[in-house]
């Protein structure tokens, strides 16, 4: 069992009469990059900033390493930002942005020399320490605020969308980096993003916030195989969201009375949302052969969508529209547009969320 | 002088290989550059009418000389009027000048900046209210203001009234250079304001918080981002509020007494009463030069903190 690095017990923030932040419990654990991931607006970086120290929480308590932080200030965390507009101090060089932490910690100032380069050349900026920040490029400022943060060892990196300002290219890239960075260092990652694929390609969990609560953290799989709620299916990937009415443990019945195998915990009459991912459907013939044990629907192609490496189907069966999504590989079969066909999918692949 | 005129100035060192793309840059660049010049004509002429014209004026007569009945003979050039600029007595008018407007612009640069702080960091709309606030002196002319200094500041004046009330002495300030030194700050004090809040107004408070992230308190975050990034309004500011007070006229005039000219007075006294021109203009050109200078020199260093 590893220890927890951050702990949030019943975290909230009022501004005024606006509630940012909705009593978070949360528990990061030591070497973990956990992302937060929401929309804009749903409380995510309030509640990084609230661990930074820039904000103080109106409730509940914030601990690093057991040590309640809740009210302390900024310097007197042992916590560094990643800002998102990177934040480089303008007057000073690359070599005293990243040296600034540790002169104010007073670390004598031939250690922070050495600290500074080994820092710069981790992010392979060394050549550049004498230059001013707006002397680089957008990637490379990146770098500096990070290497500005890292330098200082903060038992917690907090990272606020630092990659939203640069271009997708470098965007995928730098998650690479970031990632590979992470196990090289050890130190644990917080990462707040409102980019999915960011979250799911980076993160060992997630955390999904909306409007200020926390709907679910897990790994990334779990989060996108078996989403707990309407939103955060829907907020995660692609998905279809079919209403449906629970007939007993192992059976709902979709619009047009349909009814398909899922497993429920829910009353029997409950209204729910069955959510289905585009890639877990196939397309069968009518006269075809169904695996056993798979749910079926039949429908009509109202839309056929090239993508190259995928084909995407717009199915209009009685329980609504469905979007599915086909490989496009020798052997699969293609549909036209007003054909007849049969939509199988699975009932692992389906979670059945109340809204 | 900023050269309006020279906008496209990058594109020849290009060395582009083309000689027509060459000779297309520059004949684009020749008419942006007159396109400029047209927009700038108004502020040149107005420059050249109202400054360059009579200041060359004042300079051509500082070399002249005055006559017995104190008329100035535009021959004879000599440097006499520069000579006498080593008096002892100008070197005293000068000092005390040169102190008062030191004085002057530290108080406002102390006065000013925790206010135009205050107001960059309020709302918006606050914000706005608080410029208005800055900026209703303006609205009342100034000769106006500095005699109401002067009713204010009166042996028998409310200030010195409210001291007696409270058994205090009467208060003598009205002519003296504290008298001059309140009227100062007075009248300057929005010259500091403005370029100060527009300074703080513009500042990132992202590096604050970055700062305060990298372990710095409160106090030595504002003294290593805040204060060396405000640094160009720091500049501007005492530049606005110095020149007008080494060379102030009214405020003297009306609030210091007869034992404390300054250069102003003195200047002035030279052109009315003593009708000595020759030495008027010798005296405004050398105080324009050392301004110059001491303006370059500052906006030099500050361009180098910032």
């Amino acid at each position: 069992m590893t220890d927890t690095a951050v702990s949030l017990q019943g975290v909230s923030k009022r501004f005024g009469e606006v509630v940012a932040v909705a009593g978070i419990d949360l528990d990061v654990a030591d070497g973990e990059f956990f992302s937060l991931l929401g929309p804009s607006g749903c409380g995510k970086t309030t509640t990084l900033r609230m661990i930074a120290g820039f904000e103080f929480p109106t409730a509940g308590s914030i601990r690093i390493h057991g040590a309640e932080v809740g009210l302390e200030p900024p310097n007197r965390r042992p916590v560094n930002t990643v800002f998102q507009s990177y934040a480089l101090f303008p007057h000073m060089t690359v070599a005293e942005n990243v040296g600034f932490g540790l002169q104010m910690k007073r670390v004598a100032s031939n250690d922070i020399g050495d600290r500074v380069t080994r820092a710069l050349d981790m992010v392979q900026l060394g050549h550049r320490s004498e230059a001013k920040p707006s002397q680089l490029s957008g990637g490379q400022q990146q770098r500096v605020a990070l290497a500005r943060a890292l330098v200082n060892e903060p038992e917690v990196l907090l990272l606020d969308e630092p990659l939203g300002a640069l271009d997708l290219k470098l965007r995928q890239a730098m998650q690479v980096e970031l990632k590979e960075l992470q196990e090289r260092v050890g130190i644990t990652f917080i990462y707040v993003t409102h980019d999915q694929e960011e979250a799911l390609t980076m993160s060992d969990r997630i955390g999904v916030m909306s409007a200020g609560k926390l709907l679910q953290v897990g790994e990334p799989e779990n989060i996108y195989e078996h989403p707990t709620s309407r939103f955060v299916a829907d907020f995660i990937g692609e998905i279809n969201l079919l209403p449906a009415t629970v007939i007993d443990s192992g059976t709902v019945a979709l619009l047009g009375g349909h009814q398909v195998g899922a497993s429920t915990g829910a009353e029997p009459g409950t209204e729910v949302t069955v959510a289905i991912r585009p890639e877990r459907f196939e397309l069968y013939d009518l006269d075809e052969a169904i695996p056993d044990g798979s749910n079926r629907i039949e429908g009509t192609v109202a839309r056929r969508t090239y993508y190259g490496d995928v084909f995407y189907y717009d199915v209009d069966t009685p329980a609504g529209r469905i979007e599915a999504k086909e490989e496009n590989r020798p052997g699969v079969e293609h549909y036209e547009h007003g054909e007849r066909v049969i939509v199988v999918w699975h009932q692992s692949a389906m979670a059945v969320v109340k809204d | 002088m900023a050269s309006v005129g020279d906008g496209g100035g990058e594109g020849l060192s290009e060395a582009p290989t083309q000689r027509d793309r060459d000779a297309l840059e520059r004949s684009a660049e020749r008419a942006d550059s007159k396109r400029g010049l047209l927009v700038a004509l108004p502020a040149y002429a107005y420059l050249a009418l109202f400054f360059a014209i009579p200041f060359a004026i004042v300079f051509v007569y500082s070399f002249a000389t005055r006559s017995r009945t104190g008329r100035t003979v535009l021959e004879d050039w000599n440097f006499d009027s520069y000579a006498r600029l080593g008096d002892p007595i100008v070197r005293e008018i000068a000092l005390r000048s040169l102190t008062l407007a030191v004085i002057t612009t530290v108080i406002c640069l102390l006065a000013s900046y925790p206010f135009a702080y205050y107001i960059a960091t309020r709302r918006p709309a606050i914000r706005n209210l608080l410029l208005v606030l800055v900026m209703i002196p303006f609205w009342s002319n100034f000769l106006v203001r500095t005699y109401a200094w002067r009713v204010l500041l009166g042996n028998s004046g409310p200030i010195s009234q409210i001291s007696q009330f409270f058994g205090g002495e009467e208060v003598r300030v009205l002519f003296t250079n504290t008298a001059v030194l309140i009227g100062l700050v007075y009248g300057y004090l929005p010259f500091m304001v403005l370029p100060l809040y527009a300074a703080l107004e513009r500042m990132d408070w992202n590096l604050v918080e970055a700062a305060r992230d990298l372990y710095a308190s409160g106090w030595t975050a504002f003294r290593r981002i805040t204060l060396p990034l405000s640094m160009p309004g720091v500049v501007a500011g005492s530049i606005l509020v110095f020149i007008p007070s080494l060379g102030a006229y009214v405020t003297p005039a009306l609030l210091g007494g007869a034992r404390t000219t300054l250069l102003g007075d003195y200047i002035v006294g030279q052109f009315l009463s003593a009708r000595n021109w020759p030495y008027g203009s010798a005296l405004s050109v050398t105080v324009m030069v050392v301004m110059l200078i001491a303006a370059i020199a500052y906006f030099r260093a500050g361009a180098k903190t910032a």
